[in-house]
């Protein structure tokens, strides 16, 4: 009994021990495969080889992850793998800044992460925006106001409008439903619908998942959030924003304000197999089908653009 | 070690009559690659914890030191604003929150267990053993994530219909805690009761007294140490969970005026920003001084846990 015992757990140590091994061993050439593939393509003709990690925002994953599979299973670029993971747009820009993943995901501007004595880290990165993503203001079917102008939602989640009847709704208390405050998806939302940072008031629920997110505003009365286009669907009502719908046409065009770039980083400019990868991304093909049936909007469809303070040029 | 060892010296002295000097050698041989074996188990376990240690004190101390947060405003704190103006970190809601639902989760989970170890050794073994026993032990193996999406579709809705407020908060956590810690308490009571020396109740037997005179003014007393070892355990296990609560128990940075209202622990606090947050940025460090503090309480409830072990043994 006793030796069977000893057996199972020095199996298990092993295994614990070996996946750890394999796993830095990943790691480092993830960091070399880049260089090495450089001189490879240069060569010419020959299939690219090696591997990627993109890491960082659970919002931009679902795209990433569909369209690493579309790529590994291409024929030309079958020599490459690539390994997605999640963690938080923090997490990626981290991990793309210390060499540890080659692509970071993110859905804010790597200036606006890297702030005060990390400034100059941000420099060091390269951005590819590959897709926009919207986000609408979400309120619970029972709620009857189908409109919001932007003080009015500045009012909600600043707590100073805490009953529905104020912004001409019924009598019902509103409930917020907030990210919590260092969420990128948060700061686009204040930094484009509020114009103001929002307040963790009592009794409010913070929560980052969009699915738990759906959740509370389908299940709670009274409650209201904002959760990105490709999260919605018919449990939760769309409000529109000063009267404008958050739609497609309405976006590109520049009328609704409530969207951002999904950012893909890498450290300096990228390395071949890396290049073929965002590449593939921005292609035609990936961009109209991929990207739409996910719910973002294709990035070269926008009529505006959007700087890293927010300055917007047509 | 001393168990280790065991096996061998029996296996020893079964071989040594027919001592033969080939037979020797492999048997030293088996002995040194267990030896060898073993300890380095012991080696990478300690370097393990004692990694963990440096590196969670490494990033949470790295708050008082380099970035000048004191460690009294952030234990009692009334505020937590990383991403404001002016940073403020008070985690003392996020202290509250942990120890409430913890101690409420053991409240209520204290007297089932108990009782049902109490059922299982001593009323009907048969039925408590079969069918009881494997029922509660498959608790625990259920994922958290399953705890915290059934608080949320049924315990959280419950609550909202038969109490004020939204149904989240304290109470909804202590609830799908209390699930959650029941198999530890209940296995750690059930092998304290089933090693209870069988003098002492045929002796109380002999003296009259009932099965349950027996079982409150005798078994209960005796094992008391060992019972509330499993209460502490759980406890400790209901401290470090994040994915469940987290889920249901609303993560507003506030302490919260009932136990309905919306309010945050420790665990969610850092589950919910970790992802989002840039390495060695204050806030990032200010959540691992969270993280500190709930290391620390884990050697404070295995103070506990060992202080109770000497009384029982005495």
């Amino acid at each position: 009994m006793k030796k069977a015992l000893f057996i199972v757990v020095a199996l298990m140590l092993t295994i614990g021990l070996a996946a750890c091994g394999s796993n830095k061993e990943n790691n480092g050439g993830n960091a070399n495969s880049g260089t090495a593939n450089t001189g490879n393509a240069n060569a010419g003709g020959e299939a690219l080889s090696g591997s990627i990690l993109a890491a960082g925002s659970t919002a931009l994953q679902p795209l990433v992850d569909q369209v690493s599979k579309k790529f590994m299973e291409d024929s030309k670029y079958s020599g490459i793998t690539v390994q997605v993971q999640g963690g938080g747009s923090g997490t990626g820009l981290t991990q793309v800044q210390a060499g540890q993943a080659g692509i970071g995901n993110s859905d804010i501007f790597a200036e606006e992460k890297f702030t005060d004595a990390d400034a100059d880290k941000a420099k060091e990165l390269v951005d590819h925006q590959v897709a926009v993503v919207a986000m609408a203001a979400v309120v619970n079917k029972s709620v009857t106001v189908d409109n919001l102008t932007k003080q009015q939602l500045v009012d909600i989640f600043t707590g100073k409008v805490t009953n529905w009847k104020e912004v001409g709704g019924e009598d019902e208390k509103i409930t917020l439903i907030n990210r919590p405050s260092s969420s990128g998806t948060r700061k686009t939302f204040e930094k484009f619908a509020l114009g103001t940072a929002s307040q963790d008031i009592a009794g409010s629920i913070q929560e980052d998942a969009s699915g738990t997110v759906k959740k509370y505003v389908t299940d709670t009365p009274g409650a209201i959030g904002y959760l990105a286009l490709s999260y919605l669907d018919d449990t939760v009502k769309t409000v529109k924003y000063e009267g404008v719908e958050p739609k497609e046409e309405n976006i590109v065009s520049g009328a609704y304000p409530v969207w951002a770039y999904e950012h893909m980083y890498t450290k300096g400019e990228p390395d071949a197999v890396t290049k073929a990868f965002l590449d593939y991304m921005l292609s035609d093909d990936v961009q109209n089908s991929d990207v739409t049936e996910l719910g973002y909007i294709p990035v070269g469809k926008m009529q505006v653009k959007r700087d890293a303070a927010g300055a917007i040029t047509k | 070690m001393e168990q280790m060892e065991q096996p061998a010296a029996h296996d020893q002295s079964r071989i040594q009559p027919r001592t033969n000097h080939k037979l020797v050698k492999p048997h030293i041989m088996e002995e040194w690659v267990g030896k060898v074996f073993t300890t380095l188990c012991i080696i990478v376990l300690v370097v393990t914890i004692a990694a963990i240690v440096y590196f969670v004190s490494s990033h949470g101390l790295a708050t008082f030191i380099t970035d000048g947060v004191s460690l009294g405003g952030l234990l009692s704190g009334l505020k937590w604003d990383p991403e404001g103006e002016i940073p403020l970190y008070g985690a003392l809601p996020f202290i509250f929150g942990s120890f409430s639902t913890s101690l409420l989760a053991a409240i209520i989970a204290a007297p089932l267990g108990c009782c049902a170890a109490v059922f299982m050794t001593q009323i009907m073994p048969g039925l408590g053993k079969r069918v009881l026993q494997p029922v509660i032990e498959l608790l625990a193996g259920i994922p958290s994530v399953v705890f915290g999406f059934v608080g949320l579709s049924i315990v959280v809705p419950f609550l909202r219909s038969v109490f004020p407020g939204q149904g989240i908060g304290i109470a909804a956590g202590a609830i799908v805690l209390s699930f959650m810690i029941l198999p530890t308490i209940t296995t750690i009571a059930t092998d304290a009761l089933s090693n209870l020396q069988r003098g002492l109740k045929e002796g109380s037997f002999a003296l009259g007294a009932t099965r349950w005179q027996t079982i409150y003014r005798l078994v209960i007393p005796t094992t008391l140490p060992s019972l509330l070892t499993g209460v502490v355990l759980g406890m400790s296990r209901a401290f470090g969970e994040a994915l469940a609560v987290q889920m249901v128990i609303g993560n507003a940075p506030h302490i919260p005026h009932s136990l309905f209202e919306s309010a945050s622990t420790l665990t969610s606090v850092i589950t919910l920003d970790m992802g989002n947050t840039v390495t060695g940025s204050t806030h990032n460090n200010a959540l691992w001084s969270l993280a500190l503090i709930l290391l620390a309480m884990t050697f404070v409830f295995v103070f506990i846990v060992r202080f109770l072990e000497r009384r029982n043994n005495r």
